[in-house]
């Protein structure tokens, strides 16, 4: 009989493929080259669309100028501010939530109702209550921050290892311990979840709040050039933003890295 | 020092509402240096009654006590099934959790966690975090935290149950050698009757719906060598002896 041969290949090949570091730069690179030939044709009128080099060419005059200056300090500081209140806010609760069975039982029905409202809603009552300064801003960014961390941590907490509470209570644990040297580090990565999520809401809180009532701050900026019509200034606002939010993931996810490194 | 398993009963209630008696009317004590293992088919409440005795449960009736203990608390250690480290802490940190919350200087934490780390042959793996390490050096990453606290009763609830048969059998003889150098007072648990017969003094045989103590039998063997060639007939025999009791519930509770 004729002997044949069949080689069997790994079919499964495509599930590990690897592909080539550079390919995400291509990506961005390939739009914006298209863009700029999109404008520079005359396509599209530059008061609707200016070329990307227009709107580098713009926004380092305004860096130049300070006008970005003093514009970003006034919104990092406030979403700094905002964001730190309510993330601290955000873990200390949730941790008290998912630990204590009365807080449990009391706290999230409560805070279950006021997360469904979109913060934003609530600027004009801080407002009136706050007065139109930094405290109200500051505040409604907070907000928005918390609630997701208070969530996250919440559900941190309860996905922590019931055995390894038993473990640490075996090894002479009080109830302190447990918290800290347990329940928090067991739900440490959701917390980060949380913040990563709330990174988003604060920065979108932040721009709103800025074009309802803000004189500085790249929100106020964006608007008044959207209103001026002066539309390579615009984009060089949401350029900042777009900067700042991939800032503050890269910052988030860095520390993520070093607060996790037992992570699986 | 002993400790005393006195009266010990155990009934949960179901999801259906109906009253389960787990365990009923455990009696027996563990002596000074001995090796107590307690073996019975599933679902017989035997990690009920381990969880009895570690404090992590509290019985319905009965109480479990230590006698002839003086100026303090009794030092318990347990190794669990489920091996529960802390994935944030290294070995080393995982090994001297107990030191630590002890609040024991730093130096001695390091010097007895360094002990024990050397003594189930992980030096090599003492920073290392769990998620780094096999099956069987998490289990002696787990071993050596609950011997490092130096416990009046070291528990120990199935812990080889999640190895794999090869990696099992070296691992009951490293236990056995360090606690041929340790002698700290046992009770193990296990479905495992050729495990049961090879490490202890004592097999307590549990029977089950209810929980109840079939038989106590003493392993009349040296505590090492005990698969040495001269010993295989008499283990085996005790062996045979324990799976006739355990036989009829065992099938039962395959049926369940």
């Amino acid at each position: 009989m004729d002997k044949q041969k069949k080689v069997i290949t790994n079919r499964v090949a495509f599930l590990d493929k690897k592909v080539p570091f550079y390919a995400s730069f291509v990506g961005i690179l390939g739009l914006l080259i298209l863009w700029e030939i999109i404008s520079r044709i005359g396509i599209v009128s530059p008061l609707f669309l200016p070329a990307p080099s227009e709107i580098i060419v713009t926004g380092w005059q305004m860096l130049v100028s300070g006008e970005i200056y003093g514009n970003l300090t006034a919104s990092l500081y406030r979403i700094v501010i905002g964001y730190a209140i309510g993330s601290v806010l955000g873990i200390i609760f949730g941790l008290i939530l998912g630990f204590f069975k009365l807080a449990d039982a009391v706290g999230t029905p409560i805070v279950y109702s006021i997360y469904p409202i979109p913060k934003i809603a609530l600027l004009p009552l801080f407002i009136l209550w706050l007065g139109i300064g930094e405290l109200s801003k500051v505040t409604i960014i907070a907000l928005g921050v918390f609630f997701p961390v208070v969530i996250n941590t919440f559900s941190g907490v309860k996905s922590v290892d019931p055995m390894l509470v038993k473990a640490a209570v075996t090894f002479g644990s009080n109830r302190v311990n447990v918290i800290r040297k347990v329940i928090l580090p067991g739900s440490l990565p959701m917390i980060f979840a949380g913040l990563k999520l709330a990174a988003g809401t604060s920065l979108l809180l932040l721009v709103s709040a800025e074009m309802i009532a803000a004189q500085e701050g790249i929100g106020s900026m964006v608007l008044h050039y959207g209103n001026l019509m002066i539309t390579s200034k615009l984009m060089v606002g949401v350029l900042i933003l777009s900067l700042l939010g991939l800032t503050f993931n890269r910052g988030l996810k860095w520390l993520e890295n070093r607060l996790i490194p037992w992570k699986e | 020092m002993s400790i005393v398993i006195e009266n010990v009963g155990k009934t949960f209630i179901d999801p259906k509402k109906n009253e389960v008696t787990a365990l009923e009317n455990i009696n027996f004590s563990i002596n000074e240096e001995e090796f107590v293992v307690l073996v019975g088919p599933s679902g017989c409440g035997k990690s009920t009654l381990l969880n009895i005795v570690g404090g992590l449960l509290s019985p319905t009736s009965g109480s479990v006590y230590f006698e002839g203990i003086t100026e303090k608390n009794p030092n318990l250690g347990i190794v669990f099934q489920e091996i529960a480290l802390f994935p944030w802490r290294t070995v080393f940190q995982n090994v001297i959790y107990g030191l630590e919350e002890k609040g024991l200087p730093k130096k001695k934490q390091i010097e007895i966690g360094n002990y024990y780390i050397d003594m189930v042959g992980l030096s090599d793996f003492k920073d290392a975090y769990p998620k780094q390490l096999s099956g069987g050096m998490k289990q002696r990453a787990g071993i050596a935290r609950a011997l490092a606290v130096e416990p009046d009763l070291l528990l120990m609830d199935e812990p080889f149950s999640a190895l794999d048969a090869q990696t099992r059998t070296l691992m009951q003889e490293e236990l056995l050698t360090i606690w041929n150098r340790t002698k700290l007072n046992t009770l193990y648990v296990t479905h495992n009757i050729q495990e049961a017969v090879y490490l202890a003094d004592r097999v307590i045989v549990l029977s089950r719906h209810p929980g109840k103590i079939k038989r106590i039998i003493s392993i009349d063997l040296p505590k090492t060598g005990r698969n040495d060639e001269e010993y295989r007939e008499k283990s085996s025999r005790y062996a045979d002896e324990i799976w006739q009791l355990i036989r009829h519930d065992a099938e039962e509770a395959l049926k369940e």
